[in-house]
């Protein structure tokens, strides 16, 4: 499709450049995002060199690389469920976008659960947000990330929700696109987030 | 009877009136209410100096207790920042953004004026501390370990933390409005290098909100899980105290060109307009407000030069700081050069743009100063700072903004200005703002520590403290005549045609005040600075310059942003008062977003 002749979502305006606002408020907001991230993961990265000698409470002693990479896999490929009900619903499937977005949501809920889980065994082992700097920084960072999968949960399954009254024909499909967007830069923070906390060692 | 009957249509009629501003989606009175509540705020500010420089007329004073006195400083600041000098380039924004690219809305009329209500309620929110005695008092950088639970127990710090937290979400949902109106909705014919250099200073205004205030959300973020949830980002002995500083000047020095950067804008569109010349080098000024930008972010440690983070950072920082004076040299030269050479008309807008470059040029020279290192050493800390910082944002973004009062009042209300009293408005705001701020210099130099609650008399600081002060009275005054202006003329000035200045821009096109819709058609842009082109270059079959007629379609007002920005409000309350107010706020801000999501607004 020539990018002129594309319209925006919600009113049918012509724009400048051809990208609907949507998809360029969420593009924009994605860039935005990238600082709240990133100044959190900074902090982060310069309290690093303190986590090493935490008493017990340290990475070192309470990160679980296996499970959390197993975690990580999950959210992976709620990604890969997102394109696949995206590229239905533009082949017309409503039916088959449903499923697809909800095993989405379904795994990001699962993404959810296990981080939770972690978040209570390392409660029990006697790391509060407030024990030290690990604590303080791996709980809301992570905690951060944690809100934002949220919101994608609730957001994909109001799509679905919606779907199923007949609200998400074929012609919308750019408003799952645009979710999809925001679904796809929570996966990758992830990714970011995943090598600087728990893969890159503590020394 | 009959007289009973008509009162209370005429009741209902005002109630109607009330509504209908409540519920606007138009960005033109979505920036009228910018507008007046910024100018509101403005007061509270210049109320707030007053009673600082009152304090220190005489030495060894005890007008005010030294807590009051550290929460009219730092709300001064605070205040004259966020609720002041922002929300009135936002009128602006508002206002002028879609007439100068011929649109006939933002992109997103209803997140327009949900910025507007969080603005209003956060700025109501951080101000009433005064309500309860508990004003923030740290001053506006809120450094850490003062603002730490353990030093500044209770309230105040709670305010400062909230309150700027909620103002956060109203200026960057106002950036991705912009943002994507400015790139998105621009009338056809308009490139980007077509757009008035009011548009492209906004623009990068907003690009640099949406980078930089994310550093200060997170920074006081971490400081409210600190304070409020027992967290050890800030604490001496497991976090570190200086990481505050680093994401608040991650944000702060960025927030310093988010200030100038819409005044920059407006005084490129004033002093062609009454030069009767085309902007000089209108690339140079758009191409090195985008490299001040990009600047912008590499600086931020020359306000930590005494940290002591040893000698090479600090020299890395003086010389991007020193960099950053390149390309706002340019844009000065850049503005003389429109002069030169021009037929001048000095109105009182060209008079504070023109008063601009003088003022806005001995800050930055006075900035380039204390980019050296030792000689930071020398003045950090001391009124020398407090001199700078008010001769770029008050000689700079003030009299930028005011020019563009005198500029635009115009095409606002549909009425010129009392230019006589424009005059005296403009001398009086000149001389008071430099017997103020000029001697605050030789203070610094001497020595005197800014925020400084009382002096002795010993250390020859009385004269300059007495002339500062008199100054604040003078530019107290001075501004009284501004107010004094905009309610005379609005009630009975001059009526002013579509194009009272001959301008070169969109706005002129249309009527004063613009019609509801902007534009009866859509201009078509042919030229840079086109409706001077279409005056004075075009003729003939060319001159037909307006697209066919269409239909034409504006959304309907809404009362929902009001209350997601209510709800935002309580959520952030509720963390100074009790989480009960933070859970009846979440359950209003998601019952509204989903209200948002779901209402027709077609």
């Amino acid at each position: 499709m020539a990018a002129a002749d594309q319209h925006s979502g919600h009113e049918g305006h012509h724009t400048t450049t051809g990208i609907s606002h949507n998809k360029l408020l969420m593009w924009s907001f994605l860039a935005s995002d990238c600082m709240f991230f990133g100044s959190l993961i900074m902090m982060y990265m310069v309290y690093r060199p303190e986590m090493t000698d935490l008493g017990g409470l340290g990475p070192n002693d309470l990160l679980d690389i296996p499970f959390s990479s197993l975690m990580t896999f999950v959210l992976l490929m709620s990604s890969l469920a997102f394109v696949l009900g995206l590229s239905s619903l533009q082949r017309g499937n409503e039916a088959g976008m449903r499923i697809w977005l909800t095993t989405t949501a379904l795994l990001g809920l699962l993404f959810l659960g296990g981080e939770s889980f972690e978040y209570m065994k390392f409660y029990g082992e006697g790391l509060s947000i407030g024990e030290n700097i690990f604590g303080t920084a791996y709980f809301v960072t992570t905690g951060f990330h944690k809100i934002h999968v949220g919101i994608g949960v609730i957001w994909l399954l109001g799509i679905v929700a919606m779907s199923y009254r007949g609200r998400v024909p074929k012609e919308r499909s750019e408003m799952v696109e645009i979710a999809g967007l925001y679904w796809h830069f929570v996966d990758i923070v992830w990714i970011v987030i995943f090598t600087f906390i728990f893969l890159v060692p503590y020394r | 009877m009959a007289q009973a009957v008509a009162a209370r249509e005429e009741q209902l009629d005002r109630w109607a009136v009330i509504w209908d501003w409540i519920t606007t989606s138009d960005h033109k009175k979505i920036g009228l209410l910018y507008f007046w509540t910024s100018l509101a705020f403005f007061f509270v500010g210049g109320f707030l100096a007053l009673g600082v420089r009152s304090q220190l007329v005489v030495p060894n004073s005890a007008m005010m207790s030294p807590e009051v006195y550290n929460q009219f400083f730092t709300m001064h600041a605070l205040v004259m920042i966020f609720l002041a000098l922002m929300p009135m380039s936002a009128a602006f924004f508002n206002f002028i953004i879609p007439l100068q690219i011929g649109a006939r809305d933002v992109a997103f009329p209803r997140l327009n004026s949900f910025s507007y209500w969080v603005y209003l309620f956060g700025g109501l929110l951080l101000c009433s501390g005064f309500l309860f005695g508990a004003a923030p008092d740290i001053g506006w950088t809120g450094y850490t370990s003062l603002s730490s639970s353990q030093y500044t127990p209770g309230m105040s710090g709670d305010f400062y933390v909230m309150g700027l937290q909620v103002l956060g979400f109203s200026t960057v949902a106002a950036g991705l409005n912009f943002f994507v109106t400015i790139v998105n909705m621009r009338a056809p014919g308009m490139s980007l290098m077509r757009m008035p250099a009011f548009v492209w200073m906004s623009l990068v205004t907003f690009v640099l909100i949406l980078l930089a205030f994310p550093a200060l959300a997170i920074a006081l973020f971490a400081l409210m899980m600190d304070r409020n949830f027992d967290t050890v980002f800030f604490s001496a002995a497991d976090g570190s105290v200086v990481m505050w500083q680093h994401l608040f000047w991650i944000f702060g020095h960025p927030e310093v060109y988010i200030l100038i950067l819409p005044a920059f804008g407006i005084i490129s569109e004033v002093l062609p307009t009454f030069s009767r010349k085309p902007l000089f080098g209108y690339s140079f000024v758009v191409f090195s407000g985008i490299t001040i930008a990009f600047l912008g972010f590499g600086v931020w440690v020359h306000h930590m030069f005494t940290v002591g983070m040893g000698p090479i950072p600090n020299m890395v920082f003086a010389t991007t700081t020193m960099l950053i004076a390149i390309p706002t040299g340019v844009k000065i030269l850049n503005w003389l050069a429109t002069l030169w050479g021009g037929s001048i008309r000095l109105t009182t807008a060209m008079l504070f743009a023109v008063a601009f470059v003088g003022m806005f040029t001995i800050g930055g020279i006075s900035g380039v100063m204390h980019a050296a290192v030792p000689i930071d050493y020398w003045q950090h800390d001391t009124y020398f700072i407090v001199a700078h910082l008010h001769y770029v944002l008050f000689g700079g973004t003030m009299f930028g903004l005011i020019a563009g009062i005198y500029y635009w009042f115009p095409k606002m209300f549909g009425r010129y200005m009392n230019e006589a009293m424009g005059k005296w408005h403009f001398w009086l705001t000149l001389i008071g703002f430099n017997l103020t701020f000029f001697p605050m210099h030789f203070l610094g130099v001497d020595g005197m520590p800014r925020r400084i609650y009382t002096y002795p008399s010993d250390f020859g600081w009385e004269l300059w403290n007495l002339v500062a002060t008199i100054g604040a009275y003078l530019l107290g005054f001075a501004t009284l005549l501004l107010v004094i202006n905009l309610i005379k003329s609005i009630r009975a000035g001059q009526a002013a045609p579509n194009d009272p200045w001959d301008a070169r821009t969109l706005e002129w096109t249309t009527t004063s005040p613009p019609q509801k819709h902007n534009f009866d058609r859509t201009p078509q842009v042919r030229a840079r600075d086109d409706f001077w082109d279409q005056k004075y270059n075009r003729t003939g079959e060319d001159a037909e310059a307006e697209g066919p007629e269409e239909h034409i379609h504006l959304p309907p007002g809404s009362y929902i942003p009001l209350l997601v920005a209510f709800g935002l409000m309580l959520l952030g309350a509720g963390i100074i008062f009790t989480l009960w107010l933070s859970v009846i706020g979440g359950i209003i801000l998601t019952v509204g977003l989903f209200a948002w999501a779901f209402e027709p607004n077609d």
